[in-house]
């Protein structure tokens, strides 16, 4: 059990700043001509390294823009650190944004397969799984109704039951249980209770530190891109809150 | 191998992303599908009524020459310019989940894949209507199709790359496209040119294309092993600059989208 599933090996991540954003070829090649393609470095990410062993559930908190999501999306392989590197061992349901890559103009069902196929998930797994899909998302009366008529909430409801239909080994939560109403969030939280007990590794961003506290049992602080402590959830939780 | 294990993970999703294609485009219009077969019979139409009496002595059967050299061109046209904007119009996805990217450009060029199969029907019916004899050389189509596949899969990575840097390329595109048309003998033969303008074309990869074409559908011949051999030298060349260029440039798409 002691077997790490997420190493974070002294992690930056670099993003450019450019004082105008030149994304067209002639204003490249004019700003090119004058020397004016200036930029500010910025370190979203310093040094971070942490580690996650299976089976654990870790939160990750942090005031905005504290590099969280960033984090997050180096993990899921969304982007690539610029320095560092970081290793996984399993499969990975990442729940960024929930919902990305539903085609608006779709109807929930094709969604489904949509989006499960966007997550790598197998097409048999996902056509046997459609009525759970809908049921625990509660939208049997939309199924065949496009996405673009649901309300945000709903679009969420059905991100989350799909993302969830499957038992990965890592799940990756950004802040997405925030926007369901309160029955739902406290049904998704049931949901991944049941994840964890099953040997699902868990990294959740959350601001609600109630939240991180209740799930998780470590947790990391992030300062403006720095790792400020690693630990035990309650001690971490203490230092934010006075931060 | 780890590449092709990956890619058949996400087998799955190319076929939903050209499936959506698909949906969403003949969702939109009431006729749909036949709304496709419809279209290059019109442009034929109106191409044929304009152009045969010009060019009536130098070409036969002037519907089916058309429909062959626009059937090429549109399918190069329009699959690498999907391809270009794949990118761009995938940046929500591509900036929240991880994928293989290369789906993207490749989903669009296979959605224009299955629209040539209408704009085929269109080219059957003209065929028959003109009574044009056809042998068994014609399902040696698929040579000429599955070359400008590879060729738009090729040029439209480079263009997908180029276009998340600079997104003015697409209006640019637009232009090149129109003068590429020209360049191609769609509605002209070869033999009206002046030898100066005849050497551009000739080197023009879908000229190769157009000719292959015609040679299979048109004029019942096989072609000759020295035509495929140029056909895969062109193919490749853009392929491997292609996959080169956007696996070099793949992991910064996101900090320009
Ligand atoms: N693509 C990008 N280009 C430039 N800067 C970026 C990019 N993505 C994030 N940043 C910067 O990185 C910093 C960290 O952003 P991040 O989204 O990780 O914050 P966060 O901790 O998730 O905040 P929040 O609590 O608001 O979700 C921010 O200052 C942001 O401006
Ligand atoms: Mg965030």
């Amino acid at each position: 059990m002691s077997e790490n599933v997420i190493e974070v090996n002294d992690v930056s991540m670099e993003f450019r700043l450019y004082k105008e954003k030149v994304d067209s070829l002639k204003e490249y090649a004019i700003k090119r001509l004058k020397h004016e393609l200036e930029y500010d470095n910025f370190w979203a990410l310093k040094n971070v390294s942490f580690e996650v062993k299976k089976g654990e559930a870790v939160g990750l908190v942090g005031r905005n823009g504290s590099g969280k999501s960033t984090m997050l999306k180096v993990i899921a392989g969304v982007l690539k650190p610029t320095l560092g590197s970081v290793r996984i061992a399993g499969s990975i349901a990442p729940m960024i944004e929930l919902g990305a890559g539903f085609d608006f103009d779709l109807t929930a069902r094709e969604n489904i397969f949509l989006n499960g196929a966007i997550l790598g998930y197998p097409r048999e797994m996902l056509e046997e799984n459609v009525e759970n899909i809908i049921k625990f998302a509660e939208l049997e009366k939309f199924i065949d109704v496009p996405v673009k008529n649901f309300s945000s909430g709903m679009v969420t409801r059905l991100g989350f039951s799909i993302a969830t239909v499957y038992q990965p080994d890592i799940l990756i939560v950004d802040e997405i249980l925030s926007v369901g109403d309160f029955k739902f969030q406290n049904k998704c939280e049931e949901r991944i209770q049941e994840m964890l007990e099953k040997g699902t590794t868990l990294l959740l961003v959350s601001h609600s530190t109630e939240q991180v506290r209740r799930v998780c049992d470590k947790a990391v602080l992030l300062y403006n891109g720095n790792m400020l402590l690693n630990g035990n959830v309650d001690e971490v939780c203490n230092l934010y809150t006075t931060l | 191998m780890r590449y092709i294990e990956n890619f058949k993970k996400y087998l799955p999703l190319l076929q939903e992303l050209v499936s959506r294609d698909l949906k969403t485009k003949y969702r939109r219009s009431a006729l749909g599908f036949l709304w496709t077969v419809l279209n290059p019979l019109g442009m034929m139409l109106v191409l044929t009524v304009v152009f045969s009496t010009v060019f009536q002595q130098s070409i036969d059967n002037f519907p089916v020459y058309l429909m062959c050299g626009q059937l090429i061109f549109n399918f190069y046209n329009e699959s690498s310019s999907m391809a270009m904007n794949s990118i761009v119009d995938n940046a929500a996805l591509i900036k929240k989940v991880y994928l293989p990217k290369y789906l993207f450009p490749m989903s669009r060029v296979c959605s224009a894949l299955v629209n040539v199969l209408t704009s085929f029907i269109a080219l059957l019916i003209v065929i028959l209507i003109t009574q044009t004899p056809i042998t068994w050389t014609i399902f040696l189509v698929v040579f000429p199709i599955f070359y400008t596949l590879l060729f738009s899969l090729g040029a439209g990575m480079i263009l997908s790359v180029m276009t998340v840097s600079f997104r003015d390329i697409k209006h640019l595109y637009g232009v090149i496209t129109t003068a590429w048309m020209y360049l191609t003998p769609i509605f002209y033969p070869m033999s009206m040119l002046p030898a100066k303008l005849a050497s551009i074309v000739q080197k023009n990869p879908l000229t190769i294309f157009v000719d292959m074409m015609r040679m299979v559908v048109l004029y019942n011949k096989v072609p000759p092993v020295i035509m495929h051999a140029k056909c895969w030298l062109v193919c490749g060349v853009v392929v491997v600059i292609g996959f080169v260029m956007f696996k070099k440039k793949q992991d910064t798409f996101i900090l320009k989208l």
